[in-house]
């Protein structure tokens, strides 16, 4: 593989991690999110493995390797048992204006393709034109967190946006030191089941995972 | 003045004649039908002079100059014909032109109702008023002459005063002109200041102000009190209030030429001051005008489809146009800035072609509007329909300016579009990289403008024009008369002529970019002969309006013939409609239904408010016996920046109006204040 | 311009206007295998038009010219829109008459004509399909040319002829904003051209019908016009998406020779393609009209996502 396939095939897999996070954004179903989310993650893992051959960095592959086994089956697994569990599998969320938030996510592309101007400029690596991608992963991730009613989309646009900020550390500087991905990994995984827990906390109290509810916890 | 037959001797005799009317008025009072006979070719004869002068300035380049002794003592007035003058002298005369042909048979229409005498004064004074306006070379003929121009529109748009919205249709067109007026003259102070130094007046000519060098911040002063000012006149957005209250209550010859020209005094003022006077700019201003003409173009389209006042829905049609022009413009801006004078003349020749055309279709729109309100006194197109079988020449004409202005090929709207969307792709030559990648997403807001308009005039001309007469009295409707017919006529041959040769006239006006930019299209555009658009080069992109017109001819003919070669019946029959029978007019779709999809998805950028009344029958509550439908769509703009202006400007006067008293001697007081204020002052 | 290249152009025009009902008539019967119906075979259509130009014209008393106008110029700009996609060569003299923005504005003259010919008649069912037809189109033109214009910056030409030699000149590439704006074509031919999920071309059903709704009055050869147009544009659409993404296979400027293989590529390729629109159509079921909102915004992002990424990752 040429660097310049390579190049390539980074920057395809870049443009469909961008697309799935434009999916969850809008994506209303439960289910669908879910699966939208191990998509991403399956493209995370393929294109770290990919950086790791081009770059020769071996300990890449076990990133990618991370990724696979976490975020594409465990994670993705543990939330369809959650969903399950509340038996909230088929709920569909109403989400106000999605044409608003789509053109708010575009928006959103194009600042972080500004702000990296001057990084694109300096950077050597072949991965430097996906730094953009990253960065809009992460803020699409919080604007989803932001526009999501839903306690379960809330933690799915969390889980979106941890993706964008390890698929930046890929295109900026050809990942992280192992320590702290593995670090990272482990926090993520048990964050994921103290959302579980307070999922069922908050189910049962309210009778619905709608945060909106959490207002009446406010005093008067 | 030099007496050999110049341009400029052209257009200065052309203004001359426009004036001789009112010298008419005492003679021929009490014959008005003389009167609009004499003074209406009167205006078409001068108007015909402006335009061999505006062609013959554009074609040759020349620029000629005259110093009249008029004015302040000291301050004489400056007149000059540039190639750019030329261009929108031509666009004025041009249409006034016609309309002063259609006039003659529309205004006859009134005589029964009142005196139209001084409807043709300020008919003459108002074109005169907007010739000034481009041919004025120093900022105080060009103040006067605006004033001209605005004053006699006012009178003109109030000329049916005995309604109260007209009326007030007019109150908020002179507010808001004056408002502009004074942003105008304070650009000018600021300009002529920076050319002379703030001790003398002699910068106040605009070639004092070509050759002076601005500092940065008060030339972006100037600039944006001037776009303030222009943008006001122009209509573009949030500033467009005043134009679809004006436009609609004004007599429809005049409509036709306060949408179809006087917009392009404000389009030309911006011209003048950006790229003529000023010079120089950041990119950032073209960003500013190029923005608010994408979002004028969508909102002023947006609003016209929830129209249902057929003269309301044009002139919502004429912020949509302004907007697109503003586009052209402001791309030539940006490139300009970015040094990039051949890409700018794309843009430039884009925006002015379009300035052309709107002049052309929007005159022929309105035209037909002042025809239909002629013919059956109603100007809601709910009470409309079916009106092809009374007035089929009106009907014809109607729609060709329909498809024009909905930039269908092979009509002149497209040619503009197209070229506006060519300037939008040459984005990736800009060194910015954030522009680079902005202005193509700009062209899906041009590509939804077009779409939505040719929405637009779909409902207008069926509901208009097709179907059957909605309303509940049947009118006597009659076909427009023979120099209506006219005027008609010609704005629509030209709008053919514009989109079928747009060599020729891109050929032509190849001498304004010249003059600004120092660069021009023609040598590539029309390279390939007269029947290939060639904008950038033969291999990006070529159109040919010609081969796009003859051939769709050609098939249709072939078709045609091919398929009438044995005779056929054709059976006339009731309508089918599924085997409903019970139809009745009132079962069409009509202007409020058509837009409702519409509507519905861009409701959120309108104030809506929907009532449905049910009154039931007794014992059957699924079957009600009547439904009262009601439906009001407002203007969000009016709630957001008038409504509050409005209100703080009330409360300041009723601060201030405290220092009325009534008494002599309380102002006598205030006088005595001010005078030993200012002798404290001057000590 | 030499006679070779008008023989090409000649052949075809006559390629589009009789191979077009063949095309509708394989979508229909692969239509029918996949539901498990007995197909009527690929000539039924051409044995409707046949029937329908035999036809008298029933017209309704108020029709006005409009009304039998419209016929004429949809079939009149489906040929000339023919004349310039590049489909079996790219050697075509009327392929300069006109770039990828001109053939959708003439399609666009299409839907005009044929919006205002459905409110002629005066009944609610015309005015009905008009104004969804024109709502639709009016949020389908935007995402279509951002497409066209992704490929147009990508390969530095509007022009469809000249798109397609670049691409034949060049190395194939993978590009993520020619992805973004394929699947993004893909959507908005489906709107176009009237296809479930967006219309359903063969009900008549009054809820939902969108295109049948306005031709509803129209018998004999206006009818059979019509329809023939319609063909036509599906082929085109077909046509165009081949030419801007997958143009290989086509024959090079000026070689009478390649046609033969040219023409059987082509044929493959539309083969190829109706059996992706019949897999879309079966496993999909029509939308509400007011869903399509929904769908066509899905259309413009990706179009959008696929301009950007021509700035940002190519």
């Amino acid at each position: 593989m040429t660097p310049s396939t390579a190049a390539q095939i980074n920057s395809f897999l870049a443009a469909l991690v961008l697309l799935t996070s434009f999916g969850m954004l809008v994506q209303k179903r439960l289910n669908g999110l879910i699966h939208l989310f191990a998509w991403q993650g399956l493209f995370l893992s393929v294109n770290t493995a990919i950086v790791g051959y081009v770059a020769g960095k071996d300990h890449l592959y076990l990133s990618s390797l991370l990724t696979l086994v976490l975020k594409v089956v465990l994670l993705p697994y543990i939330l369809h048992l959650l969903i399950n569990r509340l038996n909230i599998r088929k709920s569909v969320e109403s989400i106000v204006n999605v044409p608003t938030t789509m053109l708010i996510g575009i928006g959103l592309v194009i600042f972080s393709y500004h702000l990296m101007g001057p990084v694109r400029e300096l950077s050597t690596l072949i991965t430097r034109s996906t730094l953009a991608v990253a960065l809009a992963t992460v803020l699409i991730g919080l604007l989803m967190m932001i526009t999501r009613q839903h306690a379960v989309s809330q933690i799915i646009g969390f889980l979106a946006l941890e993706n964008g900020l390890f698929f930046a550390a890929t295109s900026a500087t050809y990942g992280m030191p192992l320590v702290v991905e593995l670090g990272v990994a482990l926090d993520i995984l048990i964050a994921a089941f103290i959302f579980g827990i307070f999922f069922f906390h908050i189910s049962s109290t309210f009778d619905s995972l709608d945060v909106g509810q959490m207002a009446r916890l406010k005093e008067d | 003045m030099n007496m050999s037959v110049t341009p400029l001797f052209l257009a200065s005799l052309s203004l001359l004649l426009l004036l001789l009317p009112v010298a008419l008025v005492p003679v021929l009072k009490h014959r008005q039908r003389v009167f609009i006979e004499t003074a209406f070719m009167l205006a078409a004869t001068a108007s015909l002079l402006s335009v061999v002068a505006g062609i013959w300035t554009v074609a040759t380049g020349s620029v000629g100059c005259v110093v009249l002794p008029v004015g302040l003592p000291d301050l004489p007035f400056h007149l000059r014909l540039d190639p750019l003058a030329g261009f929108f002298l031509t666009v004025i005369a041009g249409l006034s032109l016609y309309v002063s042909l259609y006039s003659v048979g529309y205004i006859k229409g009134y005589l029964s109702k009142r005196s139209v005498i001084s409807l043709i004064i300020f008919y003459c004074l108002f074109v005169a008023g907007m010739l000034m306006v481009v041919l004025a070379d120093d900022a105080l003929f060009f103040l006067v002459a605006w004033e001209i121009m605005a004053g006699s529109s006012y009178f003109l748009v109030i000329f049916e005063n005995e309604r109260v919205e007209n009326r007030r249709a007019a109150f908020v067109y002179i507010v808001i002109a004056h408002i502009g007026a004074i942003a105008i003259l304070l650009a000018f102070g600021v300009l002529a200041g920076f050319a002379s130094g703030f001790g003398s007046f002699q910068g106040y000519t605009f070639d004092a102000m070509r050759q002076a060098h601005f500092p940065l911040t008060w030339a972006t002063a100037a600039f944006l009190l001037a776009f303030l000012g222009f943008g006001a006149k122009a209509g573009v957005v949030p500033l467009h209030v005043w134009l679809p209250e004006a436009h609609p209550v004004a007599p429809s010859n005049v409509s036709a030429l306060m949408s179809g020209v006087m917009l392009k005094t404000a389009i030309y003022g911006i011209i003048r001051v950006t790229f003529d006077l000023i010079g120089s700019f950041p990119w950032w201003w073209g960003a500013l005008v190029l923005g608010l003409g994408l979002i004028s173009a969508v909102m002023g389209v947006l609003y016209a489809l929830m129209q249902h006042d057929l003269k309301r829905l044009l002139a919502y049609h004429s912020v949509e146009n302004i907007g697109i022009i503003l586009i052209g413009i402001g791309l030539a801006m940006i490139f300009t800035s970015f040094g990039l004078p051949l890409l700018a003349a794309l843009a430039l020749v884009a925006g002015l072609y379009h300035t052309m055309n709107h002049a052309m279709f929007k005159g022929l729109l309105f035209m037909g509007a002042g025809a239909v309100l002629h013919a059956t006194n109603e100007r809601n197109m709910e009470e409309m329909g079916g009106l092809i079988h009374l007035m089929p020449w009106t009907a014809a004409l109607f729609l060709i300016g329909c498809i024009s202005i909905a930039a269908l090929p092979p009509f002149n709207g497209f040619v503009s579009e197209w070229l506006t969307f060519q300037a939008f792709l040459l984005s990736p030559s800009l060194p910015n990289s954030l522009m680079k990648l902005l202005i193509p997403l700009g062209a899906a807001l041009l590509a939804l403008t077009g779409a939505l308009a040719a929405a637009c005039f779909v409902k207008a001309f069926g509901v208009t024009f097709l179907g059957h007469w909605r309303g509940h009295r049947t009118p006597q409707v009659h076909e427009a008369d023979w120099p209506m017919r006219l005027g008609m006529i010609s704005a629509a041959l030209t709008c053919l002529g514009l989109g079928v040769l747009p060599t020729f006239f891109i050929g032509w006006l190849d001498r304004v970019p010249h003059q600004l930019l120092g660069s021009g299209l023609a040598s590539t555009a029309t390279a390939h002969g007269w029947m290939w658009l060639t904008p950038i080069s033969y291999e990006r992109a070529s159109y040919s309006g010609v081969i796009v017109f003859s051939g769709i001819l050609a098939v249709v003919l072939a078709t045609y013939v091919f398929l009438h070669v044995k005779p056929s019946k054709i059976r006339k029959v009731a309508i089918w409609d599924c085997g409903f029978e019970k139809l009745t007019p009132r079962m069409q779709y009509n202007a409020t239904s058509f837009a409702m999809p519409i509507r519905r998805i861009f409701g959120f950028l309108f104030h809506i408010r929907e009532q449905v009344h049910l009154v039931p029958q007794r014992g059957h509550k699924a079957f009600p016996q009547q439904l009262r439908y009601r439906l009001r769509v407002r203007d969000r703009i009016w709630g957001w920046f008038y409504k509050p202006a409005v209100g703080v400007s009330f409360w300041i006067s009723r601060k201030i109006g405290r220092l009325q008293q009534g008494r002599i001697n309380t102002y006598l007081i205030y006088s005595f204040i001010t005078i030993i204020v200012l002798l404290v002052f001057l000590r | 311009m030499n006679p070779r290249s008008l023989v090409i152009e000649f052949l075809q025009v006559v390629l589009l206007i009789g191979l077009a009902p063949a095309f509708t008539g394989w979508l229909r019967t692969v239509k029918c295998w996949t539901q498990g119906r007995t197909a009527a075979g690929l000539l039924q259509p051409y044995r409707d038009l046949r029937k329908l130009l035999a036809k008298e014209v029933v017209l309704a008393e108020n029709a006005s010219w409009i009304f039998r106008f419209t016929p004429y110029i949809v079939f009149g700009t489906a040929v000339l829109a023919g004349g310039i996609i590049p489909m079996i060569s790219v050697d075509l003299p009327l392929a300069p008459t006109a770039d990828v923005i001109v053939i959708i504005a003439l399609f666009a003259v299409a839907r005009f004509f044929t919006a205002l010919a459905g409110m002629d008649i005066g009944t609610a069912f015309g005015g009905m399909g008009a104004s969804r037809e024109m709502t639709i189109a009016s949020l389908a033109e935007p995402a279509m040319l951002m497409a066209i214009f992704t490929v147009s910056l990508a390969n530095t030409s509007t022009s469809l002829s000249q798109i397609v030699q670049v691409i034949l000149n060049g190395q194939p590439v993978l590009r993520p904003s020619i992805a973004f704006a394929f699947f993004a074509f893909v959507m908005i031919a489906i709107a176009e051209t009237g296809r479930i999920p967006v219309d359903n071309p063969a009900t008549h059903l009054e809820l939902t019908m969108i295109h049948e709704a306005m031709i509803l009055e129209y018998s004999g050869r206006h009818l059979a016009l019509i329809e023939w147009g319609q063909m036509m544009k599906l082929l085109l659409f077909a046509a165009m998406g081949i030419a801007a993404f997958a143009p290989w296979g086509i024959a090079a400027a000026g070689s009478l020779h390649a046609l033969p293989a040219a023409l059987a590529v082509m044929v493959a390729k539309l083969a190829a393609i109706g059996l992706v629109i019949v897999m879309i159509e079966t496993g999909l079921a029509k939308m509400r009209l007011f869903r399509l909102t929904d769908y066509l915004g899905a259309a413009f992002l990706l179009a959008t996502l696929g301009m950007i990424s021509f700035f940002i990752l190519d």
